[in-house]
């Protein structure tokens, strides 16, 4: 039994922000309430001037295994996750094989049962080998149990098939998790399309690679009546898109990494591929247009698209260089620093980004501290200030661009189905 | 990690520098065509060219700045090197490191690579041209032109012509220019002109006869037939008959403004082949001056490597 006293309970999925106690009894949330009693068998967490919050759900990461190993594995990447305060993240397909049929997702959960400490609920892929020409096993990889469907960094060229399978994933409930970006007008552009691209001789990514795939795919949920979700948006003018459609009443969700708001492509260290990434940082004007979308909630969730890469990844030619950053252990510090502290956001409405907001698009029993529901619960301090050292972070990757940046906030317990995995900030599993 | 002296771009450089350089060319200028003035004054060092890319002259050039002052010079053949076989340019570079080679000239099609070696290497890394980024000794050879020509850069107006978008030439004159006071006007088809580049301090145009007005210096850049074939224009007889610079175009220029290109051209396109032989081209003392530039630079590397130790300003 685990008494946690005296926290900041905020549970946007039943509208609380109070201080209150939580107990867990047999990996289920028991009571909630004020000055409960403690038990005599109880361990007691104090977690006062701390925040109680439903385990934090990663709706967006890539844990490279199988295929990649050396960049990480289900391991490592649940570690990195606990550290962070998730509870439950979701794998992205572009595994190696493609996550297309369920023996690979059979593969992935059993993994995950073995050695990870945190939830693993996969996404499949929506073509066979992210190919972009036949359907994936969308249907009995449902049965074997991914959460969605995308084709992550590839973008499904053509609209009609893309129509057909969110047609397909419909009757299994399934939404489609869509990489906006049109690779025929990002050609090889390298990074936001600006004075900054101009200036070192990078070819630029202008927004509409963003906008036109945002505007079509919305097009085609209107036409399917599925639930569409936007990966990692940047740009104004998609937010705009995605603001408009939800207005209309399309099903349509979406999301934002912590870089997205925290740095623009000024902030880029000449070549340095650890800015690298897919969406690229755009301009300052993009990321207050970023933080207007998560207050009206044009912007449902924060997802962080961990991606892991191997030090030759990225010490190289930056076009040569792999997309991508780390972020499991950096988004709740960037969150608190960037959208809490200068009050973008109410940490209720923070925390909804990340727990009861994805379990909704999902459709995931989670993301709550609702009594009777499996105990997933993260205990955040956000009054810590520390600086950022990439050289402590559990995940077997650290191409971060935040080294050595000043934060403040950290999830300090991460519980999953009651189990402690994080303790004082402390791995203890 | 010792210090490195490296240029890598004229993006950093202050307009002292540039100017010390210049100097340093004028001075070393005499030996390109006088075998007698020729001298052994890097003898000490061993210097590589190491280009991804093809190149005529700015290979050529450096080999040649370094023989003229007895250096030892190599040329690693991309083709027939490990390169070929997979080998990262981290890994060629510290290669040449572990080999003696004090500078190594690279060409790459990538921006940022002539940074990227000078970081991870001992040797001196001079840029050779990094994808669409920056080519400082171009540059410099055309600021040492100009000089030679005009004397000054103050106020003076330049007019860059063509692919400007994709141009590491333009890039490292207008860093340049601008820093020693000219004025820069960049002209071409929209679509190879970006409007952001206005912000590096230049006025652009689609109207070469606009961009060419009072103009004391012209410059034709080179139009890549893999720009038509990517539709940014539609052919290049049209590209020659809006862009293309030709003797109706020249009263619109000062009486005594300079026609410059940095090579290689394709005749009849970006300029006529009147205008690349008549008197007002400077094409080929542009080439001369790049033997001298170059060898101006070499010498300064090789002077800041024989001071190791001593704080002198990096060059980036």
């Amino acid at each position: 039994m685990i008494t946690i006293k005296n926290g900041r309970i905020l549970d946007p999925s039943n509208n609380i922000d109070e201080i209150l106690d939580l107990t867990i009894e047999n990996g289920v949330i028991t009571q909630l309430g004020k000055n409960l009693p403690t038990a005599e068998d109880s361990q007691v967490i104090n977690a006062q001037n701390m925040w109680v919050v439903p385990g934090l759900i990663d709706m967006h990461v890539h844990l490279r295994d199988p295929g990649y190993r050396h960049k990480e594995t289900i391991k490592t990447g649940t570690k990195a996750a606990a550290m962070g305060g998730f509870t439950t993240i979701c794998p992205m397909a572009n595994t190696n094989p493609v996550t297309d049929n369920e023996i690979v997702v059979e593969y992935i959960l059993s993994k995950a049962q073995k050695e990870g400490v945190v939830n693993v609920l996969p996404v499949g892929s929506v073509t066979k080998a992210m190919a972009g020409q036949e359907l994936s096993a969308i249907g009995e990889m449902a049965a074997a149990g991914i959460c969605a469907i995308s084709e992550d960094g590839k973008f499904v060229e053509n609209p009609a098939l893309l129509k057909t399978a969110m047609t397909y994933a419909k009757m299994f409930n399934l939404p489609v998790l869509s990489h906006c970006e049109d690779p025929r007008i990002t050609g090889s552009g390298q990074i936001n399309a600006g004075k900054y691209a101009e200036k070192i001789g990078l070819k630029g990514i202008i927004p509409e690679s963003e906008e036109i795939a945002v505007a079509r795919d919305i097009i085609l949920a209107k036409a399917t009546k599925s639930k569409l979700h936007i990966c990692h948006v940047s740009t104004a003018a998609a937010l705009q898109h995605i603001r408009n459609a939800k207005a209309a009443n399309i099903a349509v969700t979406a999301e934002v990494a912590p870089h997205h708001f925290t740095l623009h492509d000024e902030d880029i260290p000449p070549y340095n591929a650890n800015f690298k990434m897919s969406p690229p940082l755009r301009s300052a004007e993009d990321i207050s247009a970023i933080k207007a979308a998560l207050q009206d909630g044009t912007i449902d969730v924060i997802a962080t698209d961990h991606a892991p890469h191997h030090e030759d990844d990225k010490n190289c030619e930056f076009e040569q260089a792999q997309n991508g950053i780390i972020g499991l252990e950096t988004a709740v510090p960037l969150s608190i620093t960037e959208l809490i502290e200068p009050k973008i956001l109410t940490p209720l409405q923070w925390i909804s980004k990340l727990t009861c907001n994805p379990a909704k698009i999902l459709n995931l029993d989670k993301g709550t501290l609702t009594v009777g529901k499996i105990a997933d619960v993260t205990i955040i301090n956000p009054n810590i200030e520390y600086t950022i050292d990439k050289q402590k972070f559990v995940s077997l990757s650290k191409n971060t661009p935040f080294d050595g940046r000043k934060t403040k906030g950290k999830a300090l317990y991460t519980i999953v189905a009651g189990k402690i995995i994080v303790n004082a900030g402390e791995l203890v599993c | 990690m010792q210090t490195k002296k490296d240029l890598l771009g004229i993006k950093n450089l202050t307009a002292e520098e540039i100017l010390m350089l210049l100097k340093m060319a004028k001075a070393e200028k005499p030996k390109v065509k006088n075998p007698m003035l020729r001298d052994d004054s890097l003898r000490q060092i061993s210097m590589a060219t190491l280009f991804y890319e093809n190149s005529t002259r700015t290979k050529l050039s450096f080999l040649l700045a370094g023989d003229y002052l007895g250096a030892i010079t190599n040329d690693l053949n991309i083709s027939t090197s490990s390169v070929a076989k997979g080998e990262t340019l981290i890994d060629t570079g510290l290669t040449l490191d572990s080999m003696g080679i004090n500078i190594i000239v690279i060409r790459h099609s990538m921006a940022g690579s002539a940074k990227l070696l000078a970081e991870n290497i001992s040797a001196a890394v001079v840029n050779g041209g990094d994808g669409s980024n920056e080519h400082p000794t171009q540059a410099l050879l055309d600021l040492f032109t100009i000089w030679e020509h005009k004397g000054s850069f103050d106020n003076l107006k330049i007019a860059i012509l063509g692919d400007i978008n994709n141009s590491r030439v333009a890039r490292s004159n207008v860093f340049g220019l601008t820093k020693l006071g000219a004025n820069v006007t960049l002209a071409g088809p929209a679509t190879l002109v970006s409007s952001n580049i206005a912000h590096l301090g230049v006025t652009i145009t689609n109207d070469i006869t606009k961009a060419i007005s009072d103009a004391d210096v012209i410059m034709g850049l080179r139009v890549q037939l893999e720009r038509q074939k990517a539709a940014y224009f539609p052919s290049l007889p049209e590209y020659a008959n809006f862009w293309g610079l030709n003797e109706s175009h020249l009263k619109y220029a000062k009486p005594d403004a300079i026609i410059m290109h940095p090579g290689p051209v394709n005749r009849g396109v970006e300029i006529s082949t009147n205008l690349i032989d008549g008197n007002r081209s400077v094409i080929y003392p542009q080439v001369e001056n790049g033997v001298a530039i170059r060898m101006a630079v070499l010498k300064y590397l090789s002077n800041v490597g024989a001071k190791t130790g001593e704080n002198v300003i990096k060059l980036l």
